[in-house]
């Protein structure tokens, strides 16, 4: 299996919309005969981040990027950025508006269960430029 | 416990997934808040919510669950039930809320989710 790229779009406050880039990865990844364990696992950590994107931020994108080896995830958009990441990381801790609350978000959830269900995850941002989430899943041992 | 003994038990009319009223259901989950159904659910599961929309569905299709119950006879758009049968979930609405259907479901066995 050769290295593979795609990117999908994520628009800000699409609530229709919201969760096709992660339904589309979860089914590319399905169709490559990926372990569903793992693919459970990325599903749910690819949308907790495409939701975060939706209700948080600008705007921004998806891109998967698929490797005998691993399958990376990296979640990125326009700002406004995460001030204090440890804070964003403490389960409960939200700034989600009424909007989101409605659409069964805000918990404070998302950031730990992104985590939780990636075997590596890394959270990039800068105030005022944006925030880059990155989640990798290991196919094989070591890897 | 099989969707079809679900959909019994609350008296539910079945929206989509009529050829998996024979899937086995091992416990269900109560909740209107997606950001925790994501957190605390794992597989063979049913959820039941007073919550409606797509991202209902793309909670489910995410987590693998099997099924839904929307409660309180609120009945969901058309365009989300079709976005259920694309992704092979069963959709059932009752006329309980969400604490009657979730009580007829434990009294009849079905358990809730085991948090580690
Ligand atoms: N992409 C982002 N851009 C800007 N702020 C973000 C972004 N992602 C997360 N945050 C900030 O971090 C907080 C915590 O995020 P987290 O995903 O854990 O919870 P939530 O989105 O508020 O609720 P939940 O994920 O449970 O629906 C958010 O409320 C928001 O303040
Ligand atoms: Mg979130």
């Amino acid at each position: 299996m050769e290295q593979m790229k795609y990117t999908f779009n994520v628009e800000k406050d699409d609530f229709v919309l919201a969760g096709q880039a992660s339904s589309n990865i979860k089914k590319l990844l399905r169709q490559l005969g990926i372990d569903s364990g793992i693919i459970r696992r990325l599903a749910i950590a690819t949308y907790e981040a495409e939701i975060n994107i939706v209700i948080h931020s600008l705007g921004g994108c998806i891109e998967l990027e698929i490797d005998p080896s691993y399958i990376r995830v990296i979640a990125a958009d326009r700002g406004p950025g995460i001030e204090d990441i440890d804070l964003a990381m403490q389960e409960g801790y939200s700034t989600a508006t009424d909007k989101a609350r409605e659409m069964g978000f805000g918990a404070g959830m998302g950031l730990p269960n992104m985590k939780r269900n990636s075997d590596r995850f890394y959270v990039r941002s800068e105030k005022g430029k944006g925030t880059v989430i990155t989640i990798e899943m290991a196919l094989k041992a070591g890897a | 416990m099989k969707v079809r003994e679900i959909a019994e038990a609350l008296n539910a009319e079945i929206l989509c997934g009529f050829d998996g009223l024979d899937t086995e259901i091992s416990c269900a989950f109560g909740s209107d808040l997606m950001s925790d159904v994501l957190a605390f659910v794992k597989g063979k599961t049913v959820l039941l919510t007073g919550l409606i929309n797509q991202q209902v569905i793309r909670t489910a299709e995410m987590a693998d669950l099997s099924a839904i119950v929307f409660v309180r006879g609120k009945k969901p758009e058309e365009d989300i039930i079709r976005l259920a049968q694309e992704n092979n979930i069963i959709v059932l609405l009752t006329r309980d809320t969400l604490y009657s259907a979730s009580g007829k479901l434990y009294a009849r066995g079905l358990a809730g989710i085991q948090l580690d």
